[in-house]
């Protein structure tokens, strides 16, 4: 007789009783380890349905079958799943550090750096937030004008409860669960993450930030996004700040899905800075492994990904767009610096099915010091997909002379009515450069960002204008100490 | 106070002797050319006095306002008034003329103690310093060197100089690969700023330049040293006999090293 899903939990939280294992469902933080069990102590953690848990289930079950990639361009100490704490119960106001006197001198200084006005350096910090700034009813009144709109954005969590139908329908649907192995456990371990739907017809009346999420919790983990643009609804999404963000959580194993149906535009950028590793050793850093993937399902839809990733010791992720409406374009903007001791293996695929579809691929990396930065970009142009139009274009730029730029391009062009452009650069920021800018005044730190500036001009143009200060600002500050 | 003064000024590359006891001194107002073979370390000395870490100095000291300009970085020299124009421009792509000039102007009038100047007060400053040179609008906009032309370049230079007001301008073969035409109008450039509390140097390989910019003093540079100075009849004394009559004196010593 089938047993409901919380006596089947209680049963197996009083079984590992005897092992040792926590009573208390009310706990705050699992111990490390990873199995079924682990898995419906989530789900049922965040009371969801039932169908919700066997879709994790079954994710969680594909895991098992399934071996760690290790074909990019990458190298890290191997991750023991069975090490990591899969849940952790949202901090509480009050549970944080007192004052920013209680944070690390260092992270101060950098939030200073990148001019982030004190009431939020204080809420990134987790000090609790005073009346002076309230960021609860802030949300509020950004929520009531969504909802005048017919907008929801909500969290994953929330969105399964009031609208279940809606995440039934898309959830998965443009990253199945089988997809890769880091999609897998992500599937059956998500924490939180962004739900987005725009009703048809419906410009968002403003651009959406994890900010402005109420209760945003400490989801960095294994977050899982999904965005739905009905037929001709506009979306523009922004993820990630500047400020460097520290988590005890070493791998981030994100999953975003965007769903973008007839003449639909969902805009998603991210500015990542998550805690590189130490800069003398390279240890400790986030594992920033995300699959991130949208569909344009409808006739001409559009898709525009931009992103600056500064942050993490391992950045892994290929923003991809699958064209399959007629007409449909899609977009990939990068700018990913590593340096120190930062990997980077990123970059994008872009699968013209339908006719007419056209792509544009605009990536610049930065290597300094022992950086490893690496693109890795495909675009696929199947056999029904006449007139496709395909330009990328990148660019490398090299500081010092202990860095490296790797480039894997894949061509596969099926169809001969194809027009593709592909132009590639590799550059040093030279010494008679840094020179010429001392000579006239500059000092070399400044002339090395003036410069990177310059060369990432093309990106930073894409990113919503405040945004792109920010982003500015952080490779200025990310890039400090790095010539010399 | 002397502007500059440099005495006994050795410096090497890549263990390679080129200065080798340079002895000039310039006085505010004052035109100095410096002419000589190729080879002789005229570009040397000009990077030298910027700062250019190619090189290492040696031996011998150099003044410049009383100061010690060996000691000083690249950046502090060019925020005290130092400017080189320099022979072969370099390119920065991404970056637009007008907005490297407005980030050089400001850290030099930063150091100066002036307030900087915000992006529109800047336009309307340069688009004055762009009728020195009778630079084109279009020019401010592109990446510095970016696809310019030879004469383009050394044009820039100027119109750099120009704009940053400097106190003490040494010029690398500025005239090299420009036409009749451009060298007036560079020539007309650098007249117009000559200036009591100013000096110039101006390394040149050809007399032409100085029929131009007429220089109070002319030196000539043989083998790492200044072997003879004078007036302007010297460059014209050069451009009739060459000059191997001077190599030759140098070589069997029977030139000593001069300064003014």
């Amino acid at each position: 007789m089938p047993v409901s899903g919380t006596e089947l939990l209680e049963e197996q939280v009083n079984k590992k009783y005897e092992a040792g294992f926590v009573t208390d469902v009310e706990q705050e933080t699992l111990p490390p380890g990873l199995d079924e069990d682990v898995v419906r102590f989530i789900s049922a953690k965040k009371g969801e349905p039932e169908w919700l848990l066997e879709w994790r289930l079954k994710a969680f079950r594909h895991w098992q079958t399934m071996t760690e990639p290790s074909w990019a361009n990458i190298k890290y100490d191997p991750v023991d799943y069975q090490s990591i704490s899969y849940y952790s119960a949202p901090k509480k106001q009050g549970d944080g550090p007192k004052s920013l006197d209680e944070i690390d001198p260092e992270i101060l200084r950098t939030y200073q750096k990148l001019g982030i006005p004190l009431d939020e350096q204080k809420m990134l910090a987790g000090v609790a937030v005073d009346a002076v700034f309230d960021s609860v009813s802030v949300a509020t009144t950004f929520r009531e004008k969504l909802a005048d709109a017919g907008v929801i954005f909500c969290p994953i969590s929330e969105a399964v409860r009031e609208h279940p139908e809606l995440v039934k329908k898309y959830l998965g649907s443009v990253v199945p669960q089988s997809d890769n192995f880091f999609a897998a456990l992500n599937s059956a371990v998500f924490s939180d993450g962004s739900f987005v739907f725009v009703p048809a017809g419906v410009r968002c009346p403003m651009e959406l930030s994890t900010y402005f999420r109420i209760n945003a919790q400490n989801t960095g983990q294994f977050e899982r996004t999904l965005i739905i643009a009905e037929e001709g609804a506009h979306v523009s999404y922004l993820e990630g700040c500047t400020a460097p963000m520290r988590d005890e959580n070493q791998l981030h194993a994100a999953v975003v899905e965007l769903y973008a149906h007839e003449r639909a535009e969902i805009k998603y950028s991210t500015v990542q800075n998550w805690y590189p590793g130490n800069p003398e050793t390279g240890k400790g850093g986030i594992y920033n492994f995300v699959t991130k993937r949208g569909i344009c399902a409808g006739r001409a839809a559009k898709i525009s990904w931009t992103q600056v990733e500064t942050g993490s010791a391992i950045t892994w992720k290929y923003p991809s767009v699958i064209l399959k409406g007629d007409d449909s374009v899609g977009e990939f903007y990068s700018v990913a610096l590593s340096k120190a001791f930062q990997q980077a293996d990123t970059g994008t695929k872009m699968i013209h099915i339908g006719k007419n579809t056209t792509s544009t691929i605009v990536s610049k990396g930065i290597s300094a010091g022992f950086g490893q930065n690496t693109y890795r970009g495909a675009v696929k142009i199947l056999r029904g997909a006449d007139n496709a139009r395909n330009f990328s274009q990148c660019d490398s730029m090299l500081i010092g002379d202990q860095c490296g730029a790797h480039t894997f391009p894949y061509i596969d062009v099926q169809n001969p009515t194809a027009h593709m452009e592909h132009e590639a650069s590799t550059s040093k920021v030279g010494e008679d450069q840094l020179f010429y800018c001392n000579q006239r005044g500059i000092e070399t730190e400044d002339a090395v960002s003036m410069i990177v500036n310059g060369f990432c001009k093309e990106v930073f143009k894409e990113l919503p204008m405040e945004f792109a200060v920010e982003a500015r600002k952080l490779l200025e500050v990310s890039l400090e100490g790095s010539v010399g | 106070m002397s502007m500059l003064e440099i005495k006994d000024l050795h410096a090497q590359a890549e263990q390679q002797e080129i200065l080798k006891g340079v002895e000039l001194t310039v006085e505010p107002g004052q035109v100095h050319a410096i002419m000589g073979p190729n080879g002789s370390g005229k570009s040397t000395l000009a990077r030298v006095l910027a700062g250019d870490a190619a090189y290492e100095v040696t031996g011998g000291e150099v003044l410049y306002k009383g100061q010690n300009l060996l000691d000083m970085d690249p950046e502090l020299r060019a925020r005290e008034g130092l400017f080189l124009a320099f022979q072969y421009p370099v390119e920065i792509p991404g970056v637009s003329n007008v907005y490297f000039l407005k980030a050089a102007l400001n850290a030099i009038r930063k150091h100066r103690g002036e307030p900087e100047m915000d992006a529109m007060d800047f336009l309307t400053y340069v688009r004055e310093k762009m009728k020195v040179v009778k630079m084109e609008e279009s020019l401010l906009q592109r990446p510095v060197n970016d696809g310019f032309s030879g004469g383009e370049k050394k044009r820039n230079e100027i119109f750099h100089m120009a704009t940053l007001d400097p106190v003490l301008a040494v010029l690398d073969e500025t005239d090299s690969g420009l036409d009749i035409d451009a060298l007036k109008i560079v020539a007309d450039g650098v007249n117009s700023l000559r200036d009591d509390n100013r000096a110039f140097v101006v390394i040149t390989h050809y007399q032409r330049l100085l029929n131009y910019i007429v220089p109070d003093v002319v030196h000539v540079m043989v083998d790492g040293r200044i072997v003879r100075s004078g007036g302007k009849e010297l460059a014209h004394e050069l451009e009739d006999k060459g000059y191997s009559w001077l190599e030759q004196e140098v070589a069997t010593g029977a030139a000593e090293p001069v300064g003014v």
